[in-house]
């Protein structure tokens, strides 16, 4: 098998504890995501899934391990990976417009100040914001537009990695609905690759392409790795009647609400995370011959 | 009433209370006694004269008219136009507050991004810090032997810590994710400094720049009767010493109107500097 795209190969993270020891985040993180998937991962707080965000943003370095992107070993932070944080993050002096031009003008640096106006301009309709609201500062704008404009600073950037974290976690469901929508139109139309913190199970499901579990810190793992299939384009209300989605729900509810828990501060010496899929559509539920590992691990 | 504005009803209310305060000062000055009810003993002591009593405020504003009609003139060295006063003045401030914002301005960043030089300079500038402006007076005419250098050095001195210290804390200050923002987009130092610390400390560095110059003019003041010559606190010296007390109040009044415009000036600068998140 061809590496993947992004590849992250063994990575650790330990912090002293005060006391002279050492206290392990997470241990051994190995996973890949290829070009242009969707991959969001979910797990407790504290099991380190800002950790890991942060280091393929380049904002902090593991402990051990390496993060590898198109080959190249990734350090330090870089336009190639766009980051949409949880609060926004936009800087509050400049307008909605302005904070996508900003990031656009450091993208595009040979680019003349109309074309990146044009670019920025584009960028924001696509997610809804149009017309005098993009003149306005974030002061003035609601908690959705905000975040708009945030992911409308990180798409327009064109990165080759898209992360974000915890996008929605501040807003409220209904905003949240619209703006996934949003999220995952302009997804669609510019191939981004892209990988999302969340701690909502309907939203990774609706988003995802795959699911990343992690058990609960320290000591936290990768554990499995879901794959959603449930095929799209995916519509809130139409995927719940889709045989797979209580399937795939129930088994990462189960996961978070007990196995979580239960696999954590385990070591395991597995390399990747276990495989698990879904399929209903046909007869009988057919079982994909890689879970037999997860089934082992389990019972471990 | 119900139809004003309360900016309206405020101003109404200002005019009244200075028209009030005038009038209470008008008429609480006592009238000069006539000579013939004087005793033997205040005739021997000089009461006979007119005294030299705080004048009302009807002399004041006569004062003023007569000193702001004619605001340049000089006519020698101890008699000049008050617009000539308050000029040297606001020029010696501005020289010294311009050059101690060159200093704190670019150490007080270095100090807001690096811990070490903080810690390296606190104790320097906690020590200094609390010195009066006005002690280092004799040391700066010793070595600078220049009262007018001097006199800059002493605005220098005391506007360079606000200005320095508030830099150094809206620096520091600046929140991480918007220092992460810059960092991935992959900008530069130089441009970081400029394009993201700068506005974001920008609120914090103007409040310590509009303290600085309230400072600097209390000390002008001050600095200015010491080394004599020209401004305005040379003029309330002199006219304290020429007894002329309707100038005095005048100058003060002058020094107060003068501090409240350099006082609004800076803050037109907040407002242009500040956002809310």
């Amino acid at each position: 098998m061809s590496k993947p795209f992004l590849s992250i190969e063994q990575l650790t993270q330990r912090y002293p504890d005060g006391q002279g020891g050492e206290f392990t985040v997470f241990e051994n993180a190995t996973f890949g995501i290829e070009k242009g998937e969707f991959v969001c991962i979910l797990g407790h707080s504290g099991c380190g899934k800002s950790t890991i965000m942060n280091i393929l943003a380049g904002l902090s370095e593991p402990t051990s391990g390496v993060v590898k992107m198109d080959g190249q070993h990734v350090s330090g932070p870089s336009l190639d990976r766009g980051v949409v944080f949880q609060n926004y993050s936009l800087l509050p002096w400049l307008s909605a417009l302005k904070n996508v031009t900003f990031g656009v003008a450091a993208r595009f640096p040979d680019w003349d100040k109309a074309k990146v106006v044009e670019h920025s301009t584009a960028f924001l309709a696509k997610v809804g914001l149009t017309g005098d609201t993009i003149h306005r500062k974030p002061s003035q704008l609601s908690g959705g537009m905000r975040q708009r404009v945030s992911i409308a600073r990180a798409f327009a950037n064109e990165p080759k990695l898209l992360l974000l974290d915890e996008p929605f976690g501040a807003l409220d469901a209904l905003t949240r609905g619209t703006i996934q929508e949003e999220l995952i139109k302009v997804w669609k139309d510019t191939d981004q690759t892209v990988f999302m913190i969340t701690h909502d199970i309907d939203e990774a499901i609706l988003l995802a392409d795959r699911i990343l579990l992690m058990t609960n810190g320290p000591l936290a793992q990768v554990a499995e790795n879901v794959e959603i299939t449930i095929p799209r384009p995916r519509v809130r209300n139409d995927i719940v009647e889709h045989p797979n989605y209580y399937a795939i729900r129930n088994h990462l509810v189960h996961f978070l609400a007990k196995r979580s828990a239960e696999l954590s501060g385990k070591s395991s010496d597995r390399n990747s995370p276990a495989t698990v899929r879904f399929d209903l559509t046909g007869e009988t539920a057919t079982e994909d011959p890689e879970t037999a590992p997860l089934l082992r691990a389990v019972q471990a | 009433m119900g139809t004003l504005s309360e900016n309206k009803k405020a101003a109404l209310l200002s005019v009244m209370l200075l028209i009030v305060g005038f009038l209470v000062w008008e008429l609480s000055i006592p009238a000069q006694k006539a000579v013939g009810e004087l005793t033997e003993y205040e005739l021997l002591t000089g009461g006979g004269q007119p005294k030299a009593g705080v004048p009302p405020p009807s002399q004041v504003l006569g004062k003023a008219w007569e000193q702001l009609s004619n605001p340049f003139y000089d006519a020698g060295p101890n008699d000049k136009g008050i617009g000539i006063q308050i000029g040297y003045s606001i020029y010696r401030v501005l020289t010294g507050y311009l050059l101690a914002a060159l200093v704190a301005l670019p150490l007080g960043f270095v100090i807001g991004m690096s811990s070490v030089a903080y810690k390296a300079l606190n104790p320097f500038i906690q020590v200094l810090r609390p010195i009066s402006p006005l002690a280092w007076m004799p040391l700066a005419l010793f070595v600078i032997q220049d009262s007018e250098a001097s006199a800059i050095f002493v605005i220098f001195i005391c506007s360079i810590w606000p200005m320095l210290i508030n830099t150094a804390f809206g620096v520091a200050g600046v929140r991480e994710d918007w220092v992460n923002v810059a960092r991935t987009h992959e900008l530069g130092a130089i441009r970081t400094a400029f394009t993201v610390i700068l506005p974001a400390a920008a609120p914090t560095i103007v409040t310590g720049m509009r303290i600085s110059i309230g400072i600097a003019w209390l000390v002008i003041v001050a600095a200015e009767m010491l080394v004599g010559g020209t401004g305005i606190g040379y003029y309330v010296w002199n006219e304290w010493n020429n007894l002329d007390l309707t100038s005095v109040i005048f100058s003060i009044l002058v020094i107060g109107i003068v501090g409240m415009l350099l006082d609004s000036m800076f803050g037109l600068l907040q407002r242009a500097v500040a956002f809310s998140e």
